[in-house]
């Protein structure tokens, strides 16, 4: 989009401003996330730079709220219990999700509007009801407080975004295949294993990250069910912030953002590649 | 398949034709059988752990056990009760034996704290009484409102007649900010001690405010994105889809380190020499850092559809409406704005549900002024405990949002939800 050589000079400012607009509006965007990695090595307690920070005083650099955090038990029992809750919650859905997608995308398959509308449901009402409701429910079946309530609670959040994107790797999916494996002799099982699965896993592992970030950074449901045994890294986080605010809190989030950033290039490299196959790009 | 059977139809015997058609139906009723059992398991999964918590909140938004469950015999011996004049002896009897012995089980306070959410005052009045109840005896009638005067007012009576049927609408009632007055008529209450109704009229104010926000920042970004090279907009796409993938938590810390009197950006003012260094500028714990905050975390949600639908608008029609003679404000307005149309009411209505059940950034930094109906339903699931106003309010906010997502169907259909 450069500026075409009729332009006039208005135009030519307005081309600019606009250039600038978006480049402001890109800052906000990130400055959030920018700002926040400095502030973890801050050697004081406070959530701004300080003077030594702005004339890069080595010593007003540290990494005192790193080893805070790494050697906090609280901290420690977190990672322990979100990777715990994670992990199965992830699994969970990835399985159901992509049996549920599958049966989606045949036509035979009733009720289909309903259905979906229903699985796509934990995405669509707000946390605190469903915290709120699960709350209820779980106490009177004796799951709350525990890792099955919250793992449970994870996969239903989690699902939702499994199925879509399985969905939607599905709807390039060439039938034909299936048909041919069946004549070549294969079973079901087998050309489902050897032929389709190779297929969507693409859509399934994003699918999955997903999920997986889902339950990773899920706070709401947690702060109704997670019992003192329970707590994630979020919750840990959600109290940090509104008891003593201290950058142990920075230094996590400078982790957390690592993280998402491998997170977004896998998705993103997957995404490609199942574009690639399916011919799209 | 049923074509073939058609076309051969003049070369089958009758009951082969019948065959082939049960056998056609056979297969047809398998297929449909199997697709099922592939979506069961979700299904069944997703009504367990998610819808029927969600009913049983609905339930417990209109059940009310507790005072017929802890005053049996009072709310037993009421039911006769005509509301015109005092209750006669036997009825008296009955709450001095409630009162006796829900002092033992210790559930007598339930009862009674319950009472008080209708009507302040019947705490003190049962638990008093309760306290006293050596002092209970024959003739029970003389001997209660002896202790506390409360039992000579037919207005407490009516309240304990009213709650004590076991399904009830006043939670509804209080969540919509009326009184039931003794006589049993209800109305709303005095608009400036109104809190539920108000607070979700700033809701849904505020929500359309951040919708407003993220529709105005997001719009020309999306446009540069759309009609820049792929490559450079795969680069600026990160911009986007980082602070997605990033925490809400550790997004909404940051904004407490940007916003905060002694933050980043009030530091950047005075180093500036804008605003001096004790007039910093409170952006925080107020309805400024709740906007803020939000527009920030949904944008990226206004961005993406706004994105993939200018994608697919030729940019070739912007040229030919300006070769054609209009301006450029012109060409935009009227050919380009309007292609664009499904992408800002998908991306609006999508940012609206979203931002209307927030409850996380509007506690973190919303202050007083910045709260949502979220931080509400939170405060009475855990701070008065009062589930039932919760739960109440969390179905009117349910009720909201799925009307919402109603029209979303209707305007861009669920198969469009895509991610990333």
């Amino acid at each position: 989009m450069a500026v075409p050589s009729y332009a006039g000079p208005l135009e030519r400012t307005w081309y600019y401003t606009f250039r600038f607009l978006c480049a402001a509006i890109f800052i906000f965007l990130i400055a959030p996330i920018l700002v926040i990695v400095p502030l973890s090595f801050n050697a004081e307690p406070y959530f701004s730079f300080t003077q030594g920070m702005l004339t890069l005083d080595p010593d007003a650099y540290s990494l005192r709220w790193y080893e805070e955090f790494l050697t906090s038990d609280r901290w420690l029992e977190s990672i322990k219990n979100s990777v715990i809750i994670a992990f199965f919650s992830t699994i969970l859905s990835a399985a159901l999700g992509t049996l549920a997608a599958l049966g989606l995308n045949r036509s035979e398959l009733p009720f289909k509007g309903v259905i979906m509308g229903l699985l796509i449901s934990p995405m669509i009402v707000p946390l605190i009801i469903a915290a709120a409701g699960m709350f209820f429910f779980y106490s009177k079946l004796g799951i709350a407080q525990s890792y099955i309530g919250l793992i449970l609670a994870h996969t239903a959040l989690g699902t939702p975004f499994v199925v879509i994107t399985v969905t939607a790797t599905l709807s390039g999916f060439d039938h034909t295949l299936i048909k041919a494996g069946a004549s070549l002799g294969a079973t079901p099982t087998y050309t489902f294993f050897k032929v389709t699965m190779p297929l969507i896993m693409t859509g399934v592992i994003s699918g999955a990250l997903f999920a997986m970030m889902t339950s990773f950074d899920e706070v709401i449901v947690a702060i109704f069910i997670a019992g003192v045994e329970q707590r994630t890294i979020p919750l840990q986080m959600w109290s940090g912030i509104r008891e003593q605010i201290s950058p142990t809190i920075l230094a996590v989030a400078t982790i957390l953002i690592t993280f998402s950033i491998i997170m977004l290039s896998t998705v993103e490299i997957l995404r490609r590649r199942s574009d690639r196959i399916r011919g799209i790009s | 398949m049923s074509i073939s059977v058609e076309a051969n139809k003049g070369e089958l015997a009758p009951e082969e034709q019948k065959r082939l058609k049960a056998d056609l139906h056979r297969s047809l009723r398998r297929n449909k059988i199997r697709a099922s059992m592939l979506v069961a398991p979700l299904v069944i999964f997703i009504i367990v752990t998610f819808v029927a918590p969600i009913g049983n909140m609905l339930y417990r938004s209109v059940d009310d056990p507790l005072v017929s469950d802890f005053m049996p015999q009072t709310t037993a011996a009421l039911e006769g009760w005509d509301e015109q004049q005092l209750p006669d002896e036997a009825i008296y009897a009955a709450l001095a034996q409630d009162i006796i012995e829900g002092r033992k089980a210790k559930t007598i306070g339930k009862a009674a704290k319950r009472l008080n959410y209708e009507k302040s005052g019947m705490r003190s009045l049962i638990m008093g009484t309760s306290r006293k109840h050596k002092k209970i005896q024959a003739p029970y009638k003389e001997s209660l409102v002896d202790i506390k005067k409360g039992w000579g007012d037919l207005d407490n009576w009516k309240v304990i007649k009213r709650l004590g049927a076991s399904v009830t609408a006043s939670y509804y009632i209080n969540a919509f900010d009326m009184e039931t007055s003794p006589e049993g008529e209800v109305s709303f209450v005095d608009p400036k001690e109104q809190i539920y109704l108000k607070l979700f009229w700033r809701t849904i104010w505020m929500s359309m405010l951040i919708t407003g926000m993220t529709v105005l920042l997001g719009y020309p970004v999306s446009y540069l994105l759309a009609s820049l090279p792929m490559k450079t907009a795969n680069v600026l796409m990160i911009l986007v889809l980082l602070p997605f993938w990033t925490s809400l938590l550790v997004r909404t810390s940051s904004w407490i380190a940007m916003l905060q009197a002694q933050g980043i950006l009030n530091d950047l003012l005075v180093w500036f020499g804008i605003i001096a260094d004790e007039a910093r500028i409170q952006m925080i714990y107020n309805a400024i850092g709740t906007v803020v905050a939000m527009t920030h975390i949904l944008l990226p949600f206004m961005i993406l559809p706004l994105y993939s639908v200018m994608k697919t608008v030729p940019p070739s029609y912007l040229r030919a409406a300006r070769s054609l003679g209009a301006t450029p404000w012109t060409a935009f307005w009227q050919v380009y704005l309007p292609q664009t149309v499904p992408g800002i009411s998908a991306g609006a209505i999508l940012v609206f549900i979203l931002s209307i059940g927030y409850y996380i950034t509007p506690a973190l930094v919303g202050g007083q002024s910045g709260q949502f109906i979220g931080n509400l339903i939170a405060y009475h699931m855990q701070g008065s405990l009062n589930w039932g106003l919760a739960a109440a309010l969390g179905v009117m906010l349910l009720v909201l949002v799925l009307g919402i997502y109603g029209v979303y169907n209707r305007v861009v259909g669920t198969n469009s939800v895509k991610l990333g």
